[in-house]
């Protein structure tokens, strides 16, 4: 069944803090010069040989005061990453402009703040000793945690949830926040996600012999797996207004592989689905799609799926990048960077390639950059799909 | 937001199917809270089958129900998981492996801890290609997946919601406050059917409501999805109005009108 189209709605705030550091600006400058966020890993716990994309001096920003029980590695980031770009004053403007219940917040995340439960396992005697008694799982490992904290900086009191589905957790917040607005829930969203580093992603997909030990290589001949990264990022969208804003939510897409749950359905059918759904809700042919920033994992299956979706719905001469040489793959965060990420790129007109590519797999055919080249955009696509092959396609541009 | 309840599915202590459990909430029947076990799902794949966790199971047996798979395996409508905890058994297992110097993490197990897994183990099962989520939102969880699946369901025609939490193993007991696992699901749809109920839904605020019989108010509150108890009760009274635990003191009203309103 082809979904109807949906109104726009403006983006009117967007930021997003990584491997590359702290804020847009940041992300901007290394997507222009090519240059990695990746470093080996570094962390005092893990000795896989493995590269990661880490957020520097996070160990250095506890949260105190009354967010004292939000501390964690994962609140750390989101409350770093929200005050960056002006975005808090941006959301709690939008709080002041609708009123507290008339704004959400949809966050994505796949871990959490499970570090801190990883530590306090470690941290027993033995396996049948007890965990400390005062620790207040909620506010840290609990998923909701993060949309609790942003609700509480932002002074938002409206629909709120936490959507965990892997790496298309915060992309789909956009879709989730769009239809809850379009219900009459709400009428600005404060959308995003916050993933950080843990012992149970990295050795998680290190037991599924999905990590690489060297920089991923997305699209690669001799791609071999991921690196994975940390992030924060958030985008506050809003009804449209009466100043233009200069980009929008055009539309969303997502379905389900219905294949394996680590395994992507090898033809890219769930993809393809998510692809023509945004497509069919903004109202766009495929042609009117300039860019595409690829999910492009560097796992061998998950590009093979993906390229093949690519060519059958947009042919082999779309212009697509994988962003994950820069960040990492920031898992439930994956989303909402590369969404920040592609709205730069529409803003600036600027088209990233992709990095570490050195020999492209010639069985792939997608139009996948190697070289950063500028370049006016105006509609992009940004592609998120997860673990049980859980698909969401994004597409952003400019109203009308 | 104005739906239709085309289907319930429940699995909880004393509440095992929406036939049984109809009884019991109308009162025609004591309260009799005895162990259950859910089913292993007939529609699962048999690799697949043997993989999923109790917790899993628990999410799919009422999904099944509401989705009226008893018999024909047909699912088109998008579905919203909701759970507060997710599964706590395999994150304890995961955690207490890697707490071991060889962190010796199963890659089957690190698979079926991520959020989705019973939306994921839905569409394969059901081989619907329809969209799935996976949400938590604290102790709103029940309330929040009711308005994200309703909202799905103004969109797109039918949503399911399946809201589910299970008691966790023994070293998190002291720290996650579920005594009682508890699975409830409904089928939402945007047009009237035959026999669907009528479902009103608003933020309200006030104190949720609880229920008169003492042994279904406990397992109310004993588990977050059994926030599902007195929307379920007004289901099978036929009428109602019922205040669920959201955000923030306020709640989420749900209004029960007959079918044929």
């Amino acid at each position: 069944m082809t979904p109807a189209p949906m109104a726009p709605l403006d983006i009117t705030a967007y930021t997003v803090t990584c491997a590359l550091g702290q804020g847009r600006e940041a992300a901007w400058r290394a997507l222009v010069e090519g240059r990695t966020g990746l470093r080996p890993n570094d962390l005092p716990d893990c000795c896989l040989p493995t590269w990661i994309g880490r957020v520097e001096g996070l160990e250095d920003l506890p949260l105190g005061g009354e967010l004292a029980p939000f501390d964690c590695r994962n609140n750390r980031l989101a409350a770093l990453a929200l005050g960056q770009d002006g975005f808090l004053e941006a959301a709690r403007g939008a709080v002041a402009r609708h009123g507290a219940e008339r704004v959400g917040v949809f966050l994505g995340t796949s871990t959490s703040g499970i570090r801190e439960t990883e530590a306090a396992y470690a941290s027993r005697p033995d396996e049948t000793a007890a965990l400390p008694p005062g620790m207040c799982l909620a506010r840290t490992h609990g998923l909701f945690s993060s949309v609790a904290l942003v609700q509480t900086l932002v002074g938002a009191a409206g629909p709120a949830l936490t959507l965990s589905t892997a790496c298309s957790s915060s992309a789909k917040v956009f879709a989730s926040a769009q239809r809850a607005m379009a219900a009459g829930l709400c009428d600005a969203a404060v959308v995003g996600g916050v993933d950080t580093l843990c012992l149970t992603t990295l050795h998680g997909f290190h037991s599924l012999e999905l990590v690489s030990a060297q920089p991923c290589r997305p699209w690669d001949a001799e791609r071999d797996g991921i690196s994975i990264g940390e992030a924060g990022g958030f985008a506050l969208l809003e009804r449209p207004g009466a100043a233009a804003a200069r980009v929008c939510l055009l539309g969303h897409g997502e379905s389900c592989d219905a294949h394996h749950m680590t395994a992507p359905h090898p033809a890219g059918l769930g993809a393809l689905k998510a692809m023509e759904d945004a497509l069919a809700r903004a109202g766009l042919a495929p042609a009117a799609v300039a860019y595409l920033n690829l999910h492009g994992t560097a796992t061998p299956t998950n590009d093979a799926a993906e390229d093949a979706a690519v060519v059958s719905l947009f042919g082999a001469k779309l212009p697509c990048s994988a962003t994950k040489g820069w960040t990492g793959h920031t898992l439930g965060a994956a989303g909402i960077v590369e969404a920040v990420l592609t709205l730069l790129c529409i803003e600036r007109g600027f088209m990233p390639g992709t990095l570490n590519l050195r020999r492209r797999d010639p069985a792939l055919r997608a139009g996948v950059l190697e070289q950063s080249r500028h370049a006016a955009i105006g509609v992009a696509m940004s592609n998120s799909f997860g673990f049980g092959g859980n698909n969401c396609s994004l597409l952003f541009g400019g109203r009308g | 937001m104005r739906m239709r309840v085309h289907g319930v599915g429940v699995a909880a202590p004393g509440l095992e199917g929406w036939l049984a459990a109809q009884a019991v909430l109308n009162g025609q029947r004591p309260y009799a809270p005895s162990p259950f076990a859910p089913a292993s799902p007939p529609f699962l794949p048999p690799n697949e089958r043997r993989r999923v966790s109790a917790t899993i199971r628990l999410a799919l047996q009422v999904a099944a129900e509401a989705a009226g798979m008893a018999r024909a395996p047909t699912a088109p409508a998008g579905a919203v998981f909701a759970s507060a905890w997710g599964d706590l058994e395999i994150m304890d297992r995961i955690l207490a492996a890697l707490a071991r110097p060889e962190r010796p993490v199963s890659p089957t197990q690190f698979h079926n801890s991520v959020h989705n897994a019973a939306a994921a183990y839905w569409s394969i099962g059901t081989g619907s290609p329809a969209a799935a989520s996976a949400v938590s939102a604290d102790q709103a969880t029940f309330a929040a997946g009711l308005l994200e699946a309703a909202a799905l369901g103004l969109a797109e025609g039918h949503a399911l919601l399946v809201a589910y939490d299970a008691v966790p193993p023994p070293p998190l007991r002291g720290l996650v406050p579920i005594s009682q696992p508890f699975g409830a699901a409904l089928l939402l749809g945007r047009e009237p059917a035959p026999g669907a109920p009528a479902l009103e839904l608003a933020i309200g605020a006030g104190p949720p409501s609880a229920l008169a019989e003492p042994g279904l108010e406990a397992l109310r509150r004993a588990n977050p999805a059994a926030a599902a108890l007195p929307l379920l009760r007004a289901l099978a009274a036929q009428g109602g109005t019922v205040e669920l635990p959201y955000h923030g003191g306020r709640t989420v009203r749900a209004a029960v009108r007959p079918a044929g309103t």
